[in-house]
Formats: structure tokens, C-alpha cells, sequence
């Protein structure tokens, strides 16, 4: 493999776990809700994900059970909302917060322990081509589940009577409401799968990036992946875009870094993701499509059905 | 089949019964949790809760662990109440410290009186500076300071680091990622002998006083309150929301850099590669189950200060991860959030009232 096919290579996988956790973060806001809880999210199905894997050698059953630890995480977060329509901001923050700490807990034992990376998709012949082969076809299953996740979610909120009631939902919930729609219901399942698509993003990280458990291993991508939603203006195929120039900017900094290209420490250019995410909101917010960022109207408002 | 019936106004009493109940629910909780564990429930709470506040020393060390929190949180409520939403506190405490310690580490060989309240100044202005990117950017064009304040922490911590192993590392450290010691002229004075309270609790007593009597008695509390209730009233009646996004990020980020001034400038005595162990996300939780009040954020920096003291003592005496602290304080507002309903609304049993036409 020539070292940009490799660079590229390497863009794809530091884009997946941002795409997974905002494409799922995007459905939860379309929806009217806001989940700050991201990042807590993705811990617990990273620290779920590695430890079911390395306890039960399957890495198939540990990308489930991360999932589901994310939703778990997730139910909390909406029982919380929802039904007791706590404030989203500071439950979202409290479920960061609780994720750290439980997912710290709960891998405590598995640090430092190694785990086969996730096998890659090798395709005989394909894989094999130039460029396209490890390009398209080498990376494991989770970095086409991230696609087709995404490519779904675009289709279910614009072309599917499921994905229209979910998106009025989320602009106008007492009209939603009105017409007879399970507001509550509706929203439990988008926050549901948020956290679903979290836990399979925090994954990637333990089970197939990494491949091991550290603690608070996701440094922030819950919260990149936040902003990225804001970037693509709630827009799916967008956040296919963004997490991929994201990961190239993560990618980018740590090449940088390994070559020396730059007389700057190492940490000024692990830097450029966060600063890079700053100057995109700033960016999105100042230009003349500044108009066209239309967040749900509804989102972030607690809503309870009067009769 | 419960239902939820709104109050017709809030109810004051459950105001302050919440947290109480979330106290106890959170304890509850963490004994089923230890037992789970496979610990003696009742000697680990014993450990987590009550050892750590039987000795002098270990009552100067809440003191000690509070100090920070209680800081921070008091600026942090000002900005909740007034709805910014300033998370970005341990960046901010985070620039504070390493430009209060750069000043100490500027006049190392010197001694003086002046050194202590140039550090003071710097530490307040470095957590400022910090915070002003956010207010900027949320001000002149309305970017998310959620997103853009929690951005700088993970940029504050990765500066820290690299001035640690750069220009601010000691040159008789043998190399490690440590700054020189403080000079007795840079260090906070002790104010009870033989524990490491330090000047910083007396000065975080009266910014709490100064925060309460800002808030219940003057103009600017009147401004937050209307301003984070009822925007539209607060434009009708020409209060500025710039002025408060300005206003309240600056005290925050002023209040949590003289937090990490405090932390070098005392326990630790230097620069190092981990300033706080979370002080600034703690602080938040310290906020909310405060009541955004200063007095009920004395109280609650008090009880988080021990869970920070007990996960301590419990992973010494107990040997439990100290990682139990972290879920102790995400369930703790956990359980305040899911308590609060009580205050906007009663439960109702039975099945719903029918509905008059």
C-alpha cells in the first residue's frame, strides 16, 4: 500500500466512531431533543464492548452488547427528559459525567489488556486493486455499518412516513400532538437510538481503532460529534461529510506529528480538532447561509401532554 | 397508572427537600452498588462517608477539596441561572493556574508581599481570557458556548501539557514534566497549623458573600433572574443579553482560574502535568444541586468535597477503584434531575380526571 492510499485508509477509521455517534445524535434532534450526553454514551459502549469481547471472544457479540449499553445509557436520559422532564442540558452533562466515571469503574480491570483487533473484509481480487482495493474494501465491518447507518437515517427522515412524523415531532410538537401522534413515544425511540448508535461508535474505538480500553478514550469526540450535527445543519448526508473531513483533520495532526514536520510540540497539533471544530461553528454561523441553519424548532423544549 | 399534575407555583418546600432526597437515594443506591461489588455495603459507606470526617486533618482536607469546588460553582450559577451555559470551567481553571504559577515561577528567587496578589491577579485574568473566546464567539455571532468552552478545556489541558514539558519544566527536575518548586512568597499562608488549609477558603467564603448579596440585593441579580427566566421581558424592559453573556462568563472563568491559582499556589506548590481532578466538571453538579443558590453551593461543595475524600480513603481502606467517585457524582445529579419533578409537579395515583369540555 503507498503511504496516501495508507493515509486515506486511516482517515476512513478516525471518521467512523464521529459518524456513528452524530448520525445517531442527529435523529435524537430532529426529534426536538437535545443529548449532551454523547460522550458518556460512547465510554459505556466502548468499556461494554471491549470487556463482552475479550470475555466471550466474540467480537460480534461485543459490538451488540456495546449498543446496547448505549441505549441503556440512553433510556436513562429520556426517562430522565421525558417522563420527568428534567432539564435535557444538565441531564445531558449529568450522563457525561455518570459515563465517565461508571465506564472508569467498570474497565478498571481491562487496562493495559490487548485484544485482537476486529478481523478486516478481505475480498479476494478486490482488496487487491490499487488505491480503491483497501480504499473501499479492507476495513472492518463497523466502517460500513457507519455508512449504510447513515445513508438509512437520509432516507428514513426523507422519504419515510416514519421519518416525516419523527421530523414534525421535532418542529412542532403540539401540533404533532394535536393530530394524534405518541409525542413521548416517538421520542423515547429517537433517543433510544442515539444512544444505540453511540455505544457502536465507542466501539470502534475499544474493539477496532485502539484496540484496547483506556480510560476517557473517547477525548471528546462525543462532543465533536455534537458539533459536527450543528455543521451539517441536521442534515444526514452533511454529516457523512463532516466526519470525514474531521477524521482527515485528526489524521492529518498525528501524521504531522509522527513526521516532525512542524518545529511545534506535539500537543499544539493535537490541538487542531478542537480548534478545528471552534473555527467551524464560528465559520457556520457567520456566512451569508447562515439563514439556512435552521435547528428543529422544537429542540431542547420539554413538552407535556395537558390532556 | 402516576401521573404528573403541574403545581400552580413552585413548591419551595420540595425546592430544598430534593437535594436532600437525592443524598439519600444516591447512598442507597451506592450500597447496592458496593454489595454488588462484592464489598461489605456497610463498611464501605462507613469508608466512603463517615472515616474520612472523624480526624482534624481529615476535616481541614474537605475543607481543602471544597474550596475549588465552592469557587467555581458560584460563578457557574450565575451564568445557569442567567442561561449560559458555561461548561468549559476546567479549561478555565486550567489557564488560571499556569498564569498565576508563571508569575510565581517569573520572580522564583525573589521574595516579596506583592507576589501573592500578582499571582492573584494573573490566575483571575487567565481563566478570564479563557472564557472571553466563548462570550466573543457567543456574543458578536451566537456560536454555542456549550460546544465552544468545553473545545478550550481539551485545548487548555493539552497547553498545560505542553508547557509542562517545555519551557515551564524545572531545570534541576531531572527532566521530569514538574515546574520549580514555589518560592514561600508565591504560596498560600496556612491558617491552621498542622493541615493544608490555606488562605483560599477565607477569600472563596467571601466571593460566595459578595455572589449572594450580588444576586439577592442588587440590580444585576434582578437582570440575571429576568434575563434566564423570561428573555422576552428581559429585552422589553432594555436588559442587555450581551452584556450578561459577557458578565457571566468573565466571573466564571475569573472565579475558576483563582480556583487553579489556589490549587498550585497551595496544596501542590508548582506546575504540574495534573492540576484537578475534575474540579471544573464536579463543579457543575456542585451548581445545580446548590440551587444555583451561594449558600446551598457552600452546603453541596461541602458533601461532593467528601466524595472526592471518601473515594479516597475507600480505595486505601477498601481497596475499591477510585473511579466509584465518578459515579457517585453522576447519579447524585442524576437523582437531583429526576427529584426536581416534585418540585414543578405533584403525583397523582389513579387514573386520569376526566376532561371537562
Amino acid at each position: 500500500m503507498d503511504p496516501v492510499t495508507a493515509l486515506l485508509v486511516t482517515v476512513v477509521t478516525a471518521a467512523t466512531p464521529l459518524l456513528f455517534a452524530a448520525v445517531g445524535e442527529l435523529v435524537v434532534e430532529r426529534s426536538g431533543v437535545l443529548n449532551l450526553g454523547v460522550e458518556g454514551m460512547m465510554l459505556a459502549g466502548a468499556v461494554t464492548g471491549f470487556a463482552v469481547t475479550l470475555t466471550t471472544g466474540s467480537g460480534t457479540i461485543g459490538i451488540i452488547a456495546a449498543a446496547f449499553a448505549g441505549a441503556a445509557m440512553a433510556l436513562v436520559f429520556g426517562f430522565l427528559t421525558l417522563t420527568l422532564l428534567a432539564n435535557q442540558v444538565a441531564t445531558g452533562l449529568a450522563l457525561t459525567i455518570f459515563g465517565v466515571g461508571l465506564s472508569a469503574l467498570v474497565g478498571s480491570g481491562f487496562v493495559g489488556t490487548p485484544l485482537p483487533r476486529l478481523p478486516r473484509l478481505v475480498l479476494p481480487g478486490l482488496t487487491d486493486l490499487p488505491v480503491v482495493g483497501p480504499l473501499l474494501f479492507g476495513h472492518d465491518v463497523l466502517v460500513y455499518m457507519a455508512v449504510l447507518l447513515t445513508l438509512a437515517v437520509a432516507w428514513f427522515l426523507a422519504r419515510s412516513r416514519a421519518g416525516m412524523i419523527l421530523r414534525a415531532v421535532g418542529e412542532n410538537h403540539e401540533a404533532a400532538h394535536g393530530l394524534g401522534y405518541p409525542v413521548i413515544r416517538i421520542r423515547y425511540l429517537a433517543v433510544l437510538f442515539g444512544g444505540l448508535a453511540a455505544g457502536l461508535g465507542g466501539a470502534f474505538l475499544s474493539l477496532a481503532y485502539t484496540p484496547m480500553w483506556i480510560e476517557q478514550m473517547t477525548a471528546g469526540r462525543g462532543w465533536i460529534a455534537l458539533a459536527l450535527v450543528v455543521f451539517a445543519a441536521w442534515r444526514p448526508l452533511r454529516v457523512l461529510v463532516g466526519a470525514y473531513l474531521f477524521g482527515g483533520v485528526t489524521i492529518l495532526q498525528l501524521h504531522a506529528q509522527g513526521l516532525g514536520l512542524f518545529a511545534v510540540p506535539s500537543q499544539v497539533l493535537s490541538m487542531l480538532p478542537y480548534l478545528a471544530t471552534i473555527v467551524v461553528l464560528v465559520v457556520i454561523s457567520v456566512g451569508p447561509w447562515k439563514g439556512r441553519l435552521q435547528a428543529p424548532a422544537c429542540l431542547g423544549r420539554p413538552f407535556h401532554p395537558t390532556h | 397508572m402516576v401521573r404528573l399534575e403541574p403545581r400552580a407555583a413552585i413548591s419551595r418546600k420540595m425546592r430544598w427537600l430534593t437535594p436532600l432526597l437525592a443524598v439519600a437515594l444516591t447512598v442507597l443506591t451506592g450500597a447496592v452498588l458496593f454489595a454488588a461489588m462484592g464489598y461489605d455495603p456497610i463498611r464501605a459507606l462507613r469508608a466512603f462517608f463517615v472515616d474520612p470526617l472523624t480526624s482534624r486533618y481529615g476535616l481541614a482536607e474537605l475543607g481543602v477539596k471544597a474550596t475549588p469546588l465552592i469557587l467555581i460553582a458560584t460563578g457557574l450559577a450565575v451564568g445557569f441561572r442567567a442561561g449560559v451555559w458555561n461548561i468549559g470551567a476546567e479549561g478555565q481553571l486550567t489557564l488560571g493556574a499556569l498564569a498565576g504559577g508563571s508569575v510565581a515561577l517569573l520572580f522564583w528567587n525573589q521574595e516579596g508581599w506583592w507576589i501573592l496578589p500578582l499571582m492573584g491577579i494573573a490566575g483571575v485574568a487567565g481563566g478570564m481570557a479563557w472564557a472571553a473566546i466563548p462570550a466573543f464567539l457567543k456574543a458578536r455571532f451566537d456560536v454555542n458556548e456549550i460546544l465552544v468552552s468545553l473545545m478550550l478545556t481539551y485545548v487548555g489541558l493539552l497547553l498545560l501539557s505542553a508547557l509542562i514539558y517545555g519551557p515551564l519544566k524545572s531545570p534541576e527536575g531531572f527532566g521530569f514534566p514538574e515546574s520549580r518548586m514555589f518560592s514561600e512568597s508565591a504560596l498560600l499562608p496556612g491558617i491552621l497549623a498542622g493541615t493544608r488549609l490555606n488562605l483560599g477558603m477565607p477569600i472563596t467564603v467571601l466571593v460566595v458573600l459578595v455572589v449572594w448579596f450580588l444576586l439577592a440585593r442588587t440590580l444585576f441579580g434582578f437582570q440575571v433572574t429576568v434575563i434566564g427566566q423570561a428573555p422576552a421581558a428581559a429585552r422589553f424592559a432594555g436588559f442587555s443579553q450581551k452584556a450578561m453573556i459577557w458578565t457571566s462568563l468573565l466571573l466564571g472563568g475569573g472565579l475558576a482560574g483563582l480556583a487553579g491559582l489556589f490549587e498550585v499556589a497551595g496544596p501542590i506548590g508548582q506546575i504540574v502535568p495534573t492540576i484537578s481532578p475534575g474540579y471544573g466538571f464536579t463543579a457543575i453538579i456542585v451548581a445545580f444541586l446548590g440551587r444555583l443558590h451561594p449558600f446551598g453551593i457552600v452546603l453541596a461543595g461541602l458533601l461532593v468535597a467528601l466524595s472526592y475524600l471518601g473515594g479516597e480513603n475507600a480505595q486505601i481502606t477498601v481497596g475499591m477503584p477510585q473511579a466509584v467517585t465518578g459515579v457517585f457524582q453522576g447519579m447524585l445529579l442524576f437523582f437531583l434531575l429526576a427529584a426536581d419533578v416534585l418540585v414543578r409537579y405533584r403525583l397523582r395515583f389513579g387514573s386520569p380526571a376526566p376532561v371537562r369540555s
